[in-house]
């Protein structure tokens, strides 16, 4: 039995149990070392020798912060005795030979990074264009075997390394507790992505497993598997049928493939986030959540901050501030800002750094055109509404629209809801072209046919698969509600009598087995933020 | 304080800068306006303000981003 993911059944009956069986026998200062070497034996059971990446990381940003460490301690030494005029040279003399440390290290890892993953997209285009140009030349395309999570550890690693730099944090000389602040289990396949500051002493506090956070991890455990195992799993079969031959469906099949196929990405990453959550809870460690009711936003902007939380903040950090600060485009926010005021004076800059940031993101979930074109699309009405918000609020003004008013914002909010299932349809389509194809069908053979003649539940739905399905998500649902209005139902659940939190447990476990959508005629789906 | 004040009423008029301790967390002062506060800040008060001192606790409120000013100021 192999673990092939958080909710494989070799993870949560097998793997997490004696974990926690062996970190709860072992004494204090060797718990750590449990987790260590736990996270060691996950990754390698899914990507064996290629652990060999997550070492040289490791190694690597050690090596980095101690050597940073000590120039910057040099630097301090130096500018203590140095007089008052020359210490501007000595500060500048030094940042230079800093950031060439950073620039080797961090360049070490996006190479890599590059290499791996997107060697084969760039080999092809490279060829492609070669061919369309007429030049005789073409590439052999390596292809290379991506150990599990590259891309989520890869961002902790230069954060790291930025954060050392920045001096936000002291370099960590203990080997030890950086390795599992790279590798801990649950949180390497899918993140969230941790900073060093957030987690690394937690993880390496080795405290114990009290009742407490067991029953309340194991109760956020049942809750993710709801949403993965009786949702996204049983969209799945659907989702691939009208994905894989949308020629043959109308645009109402296609638009109910693309908010299903949205629905589906939110109870998948969003499930497995519970379940990773809940896992490092169970160890008394808290890991940063990824995601806030995302469908309550009002923009793209906002969804982008309620959604993968921990991605977007680390571009914001390490893409989009240090852009958009760096000197010139500061001077030209500095100077846009006298001539064309505070609104579109600094959205310049802002919108180059932004590009760069949506950029990045698209490539980052995958290499290929549409994921490029997902990027594009989610920066078109980001830069979109930073441009109009003035005029947007010279128009519901005139027109006396309150716009904290909830019909003002249940008309927002289903906009962007929208917006966000025509990104995702391109996010899931094989390929550019057929994204752009499918997208043609909805707007120019929107039809609601289907739907009404019963060729909806043909596809790999039946009725009673969308009657489930809708009760979920209203479970779902409503726990969002509750949470959005500050209302916390796992709190609220803890306070209860004990007979009332039993029932809720066993009801949940009850209704996860009975309708969870496994066994013959369902497909689970994989897990799709991993191959990011 | 009362510079600043200006500052920021210039840069995002309404609200409520003498008591508001929320002005990122509410999004009154969002990414763009805050590039154009720094840009601002650095002019009018002879800083440098380093990326990493751009984290909502320096700028959630008048009292913050003052505090980040003198500070930055002492250590020239």
């Amino acid at each position: 039995m192999e673990i092939s993911s958080y909710v494989s059944i070799a993870y949560l009956v097998l793997f997490l149990p004696a974990v926690i069986l062996l970190y709860g026998i072992s004494p204090r200062r060797i718990r750590p070392y449990v987790l260590l070497l736990s996270s060691y034996a996950f990754f390698w059971s899914i990507s064996g020798k290629l652990l060999i990446y997550l070492l040289l990381s490791t190694f690597s940003i050690h090596h980095t912060g101690a050597w940073l460490a000590l120039v910057q301690t040099e630097r301090k030494g130096v500018l203590l005795q140095a007089d008052k005029g020359g210490k501007k040279a000595i500060r500048t003399a030094y940042q230079k030979k800093l950031r060439r440390i950073v620039a080797f290290s961090v360049c070490l890892h996006i190479g890599i990074l590059i290499v791996l993953k997107y060697s084969s997209f760039l080999g092809g285009n490279i060829n492609a264009l070669f061919s369309a140009l007429h030049i005789p030349v073409a590439f052999t395309i390596p292809k290379y075997a991506v150990p599990i999570g590259l891309s989520f550890f890869t961002l902790q690693a230069v954060s790291y390394i930025f954060d050392v730099y920045r001096e936000k944090i002291p370099a960590d000389k203990h080997l030890g507790r950086l390795a599992l602040f790279m590798a801990f289990f649950p949180q390497i396949m899918e993140g969230p992505i941790c900073r060093y500051q957030d987690t690394a002493l937690q993880l390496f506090k080795g405290a114990p497993i009290s009742y407490q956070n067991l029953t309340r991890g194991i109760q956020r455990i049942l809750f993710g598997l709801l949403k993965k195992i009786v949702i996204a799993d049983r969209l799945n079969v659907f989702i691939q049928n009208v994905f894989n031959g949308y020629a043959a469906y109308d645009g109402g099949i296609i638009a109910l493939a693309a908010v299903l196929y949205t629905c589906q990405l939110y109870m998948e990453f969003s499930g497995t986030m519970d379940v990773v959550i809940a896992s490092a809870e169970i160890f008394g460690i808290t890991l940063p959540e990824n995601f806030r009711q995302p469908f309550f936003s009002r923009t793209i902007s906002e969804f982008w901050q309620r959604w993968h939380i921990t991605l977007g903040t680390w571009f914001k950090d390490y893409i989009f501030y240090p852009l958009s600060m760096a000197k010139p485009l500061k001077k030209l926010t500095s100077r846009a800002r006298k001539k064309l005021g505070n609104h579109f004076g600094p959205l310049i800059a802002g919108s180059a750094a932004l590009f760069a940031v949506w950029l990045c993101n698209g490539l980052w979930h995958g290499a290929g055109w549409n994921y490029i074109f997902f990027g594009m699309y989610h920066f078109a009405f980001i830069l979109t509404g930073n441009i109009i918000e003035p005029l947007s609020r010279r128009i519901t003004g005139s027109l006396h629209i309150r716009r904290d008013s909830f019909p003002w914002m249940a008309i927002q909010i289903l906009r962007t809801g929208i917006l966000v299932c025509i990104g995702e349809l391109f996010f899931r389509a094989n390929g550019l072209a057929a994204g752009l194809a499918m997208f043609k069908i909805m707007i120019t053979d929107f039809s609601l046919a289907s739907i009404q003649n019963g060729t909806v539940f043909t596809l790999g739905m039946d009725k009673r698969d969308f009657l489930i399905t809708l009760i979920a998500v209203m479970i779902v649902f409503v726990n969002s509600i509750l949470k959005e209005r500050g209302i916390l139902p796992r709190q609220w659940l803890v306070t209860c009598r004990l007979p009332l939190r039993w029932a809720v447990y066993y009801g949940l476990i009850l209704f996860v087995i009975i309708f969870g959508a496994y066994g013959t005629g369902y497909v689970p789906v994989d897990p799709i933020y991993a191959n990011f | 304080m009362e510079q600043l004040i200006k500052i920021l009423e210039d840069i995002q008029p309404n609200a409520d800068y003498e008591n508001c301790t929320t002005l990122v967390d509410d999004h009154i002062l969002d990414s763009l306006s805050i590039l154009s506060l720094v840009a601002e800040l650095e002019d009018e008060f002879d800083i440098l303000i380093p990326t990493v001192e751009i984290i909502p606790n320096n700028f959630n409120s008048a009292k913050q981003i003052h505090a980040l000013i003198v500070r930055l100021r002492e250590e020239g």
